[in-house]
């Protein structure tokens, strides 16, 4: 059943509609990326982009959308056509998820202890109970909770949101997946608890050798522990390379205006540039390529073909990119600061 | 959480004494005559009025209301809440007498109203906006809309009278009696009352669910790999259940109203029937009895509420 010549997680052709009001939303437009085993890949983008949709979609988790395109596939099986069943047993096992907001992703009502026991016996019905505490309390240990025993036993608001996060992490490796999707980990936490969460996401990856997908907006972050980043924009890939390639050599214009939007050691504050202009609509993104509006390169090409993901560049890894005039790129910075 | 309940308590007593005392001086303020009321019209005569005059003088009606508070604020203090105007009984044993049939009533309209509206409410709030959904409001609106007398008559004509299966009045057979005898004078009574409470309840925990359903920690649940069944009833159902301990406290006065109309149609021996009669013969002692025990029953309601809401939702600090 595991087929080796394919990465471990394929996105192809991902297209995901919601249903509005004002009409249909095409929150995903064709998003196609890959993950191999052990390896962390960054998705970044502005709000709105569609990384959690893409990232939701993978589990089955988008509830009112409807995917109209494309294959999800882990180890070769299309998540997509699963039987329900079969699903379940994949998620929290062989997939698990780390969420945004630790202050609600957990049950109020229960035990941090009962809902990592939960996650342990959901795929292991032969785990008594008394092992599954010990083994939970273990978990809590590992991801840094001290007096694990104690924390056992207490209620999510009892937690401050960086040990939620921990609970979360702990939770989400319990069962040693070989894919842990993390949406945005540290968005919701105190700057001062950002870096111990992320600092712990690398441990527990290394533990687990689990691949990771790792949703942010900091690119600070991708650069630091991600080993290829996906550059997404209006719902579709506009780059993807591995980490050093494209933040050295961004071969799409947007993504060097993610570049350098950021705050930088080696330019003063008043020289941040934030890309002029907001995302296009989701209801009716623009024809031809979904930036044009805002690209300092736009012309009418632009406006009215559609640039697919194409091989870019001469090194050895892998770089892709949706422009029509990649070329023009010149080598723009070279090294991003936190 | 011992000073927690302690002090729930203490609120609650203050809050009562000054229901006491409202209900007093209302019903006082109430027009008409209680001793013209215990003579038929045709024995009024000439020297009647000295004679009414006598037993409002016997009665403490003459002496100033804050008096005659005080007087009645003492004896209550001892249990003694007066005698009945009419029957001259004491209104505490009256009212004793009556709360048994009135809880029994009112506490198995509720398990009914519950075992319909979680149940109901869950699968409406699942398959929401299918048909299941639409025929489940449209039941709730029914019971809510149809005047719980109404039904009662219906019932007593299908059930007592037309099949003979259920007694149509009263709580035991003459002569009969035991539990299934009860059990079977309680069914209708029950029932229609259930049904009335089980409307509303139902629209709640739909919604309530519905808005549980779409939270954080449910989509948690479903990516560790929970069964829609193990997410609705192990995580949300638990959540939206929470808050629906105040909503049945907040119903209780209402279901109380109800029982004091279904004890008239059925007949049935509880403080409602007791109280009706009270009011149309302006029994002083009486009515005022019958509203002290509603009030207590309804603080007695909201206290368990508070403590039980202290211990199922773990968010509730206590301190
Ligand atoms: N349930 C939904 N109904 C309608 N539109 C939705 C729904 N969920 C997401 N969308 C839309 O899909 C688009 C992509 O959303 P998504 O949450 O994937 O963005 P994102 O890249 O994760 O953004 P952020 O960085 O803010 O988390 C957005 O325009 C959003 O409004
Ligand atoms: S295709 Fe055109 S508009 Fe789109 S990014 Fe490239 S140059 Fe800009
Ligand atoms: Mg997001």
């Amino acid at each position: 059943m595991d087929d080796n010549t394919e990465p471990l997680l394929v996105i192809d052709d991902l297209a995901v509609e919601f249903r509005t009001d004002e009409g249909v939303v095409k929150a995903v437009d064709g998003a196609a990326f890959t993950i191999d085993r052990g390896e962390i890949v960054g998705v970044v983008g502005e709000s709105g982009s569609g990384k959690s949709v893409t990232a939701m979609s993978i589990l089955g988790l988008v509830k009112s959308g409807r995917r109209v395109r494309g294959a999800i596939r882990f180890r070769g099986r299309d998540l997509g056509t699963l039987p329900a069943k079969e699903l379940r047993s994949i998620r929290g096992a062989e997939i698990a998820m780390i969420f945004q907001d630790p202050m609600t992703a957990l049950n109020p009502v229960v035990t941090i202890g009962r809902q990592i026991v939960e996650a342990l016996r959901l795929h292991d019905k032969r785990l008594s109970k008394a092992a599954a505490r010990d083994r939970a309390i273990e978990l809590l240990a590992l991801v840094g909770m001290p007096d694990a025993a104690a924390r056992f036993k207490q209620f999510p608001h009892e937690f401050s949101g960086g040990m939620r996060q921990r609970a979360m992490i702990a939770m989400a490796i319990a069962n040693g997946p070989s894919l842990l999707i993390a949406d945005e980990p540290t968005t919701a936490l105190d700057v001062t608890i950002q870096a111990q969460v992320l600092d712990l996401l690398k441990v527990a990856q290394q533990e687990t050798q689990a691949a990771t997908l790792l949703i942010t907006h900091d690119l600070g972050v991708v650069a630091e522990l991600a080993d290829r980043v996906v550059v997404m924009y209006a719902g579709r890939v506009v780059e993807q390379g591995d980490v050093t390639t494209v933040f050295t050599a961004p071969r799409h214009p947007y993504t060097v205006g993610l570049l350098e939007s950021l705050p930088r050691l080696d330019r003063d504050v008043d020289e941040l540039h934030p890309i002029p202009g907001s995302p296009p609509s989701l209801l009716a993104p623009p024809p031809g390529c979904p930036f044009h509006p805002r690209c300092p390169l736009a012309r009418d090409r632009c406006r009215t073909e559609r640039p697919e993901l194409r091989v870019v560049g001469n090194g050895t890894a892998v770089h892709r990119t949706a422009c029509h005039f990649a070329e023009e790129l010149a080598a723009v910075p070279t090294e991003v600061t936190r | 959480m011992t000073a927690f309940v302690v002090r729930r308590i203490l609120v609650n007593i203050i809050v009562f004494i000054l229901i006491g005392i409202g209900v007093f001086l209302l019903v006082r303020a109430a027009p008409g005559d209680p001793v013209r009321m215990m003579i038929r019209p045709e024995d009024l005569q000439e020297g009647s009025e000295a004679f009414i005059q006598g037993r409002r003088e016997e009665l403490g009606l003459n002496d100033p209301i804050l008096v005659q508070y005080a007087r009645w604020f003492l004896d209550a203090l001892t249990g003694d809440l007066g005698s009945s105007f009419i029957s001259r009984q004491p209104v505490s044993g009256l009212l004793a007498e009556r709360l048994g049939p009135t809880i029994l009533l009112m506490s198995t309209a509720l398990g009914i109203s519950l075992l319909i509206a979680i149940p109901l409410g869950t699968v409406a709030a699942i398959r929401r906006n299918t048909s299941v959904d639409y025929a489940a409001a449209a039941l709730s609106l029914g019971v809510i809309s149809i005047p719980s007398f109404f039904l009662g008559i219906v019932a007593i004509y299908v059930f007592s009278l037309q099949l003979g299966w259920l007694p149509s009045s009263g709580m035991s057979t003459p002569g009969g009696g035991g539990g299934t005898d009860v059990l079977q004078h309680l069914i209708m009574p029950a029932a229609i009352l259930g049904l009335a409470g089980a409307g509303p309840l139902t629209r709640y925990v739909r919604g309530s669910l519905i808005d549980e359903l779409s939270a954080d920690y449910v989509r948690t649940a479903e990516a560790k790999g929970g069964s829609p069944a193990r997410v609705v009833t192990r995580h949300a159902l638990r959540n939206s259940l929470i808050p629906l301990i105040t909503i049945i406290m907040i119903n209780i006065p209402q279901m109380l109203a109800g029982a004091v109309v279904l004890e008239q149609v059925f007949a049935w021996p509880g403080m409602g029937q007791l109280a009706v009669r009270a009011v149309t013969q302006q029994d002083y002692p009486v009515i005022v009895g019958f509203a002290l025990y509603v009030a207590a029953l309804v603080l007695i309601c909201n206290l368990i509420a508070d403590i039980a809401y202290a211990i199922v939702d773990p968010r509730v600090k206590v301190s």
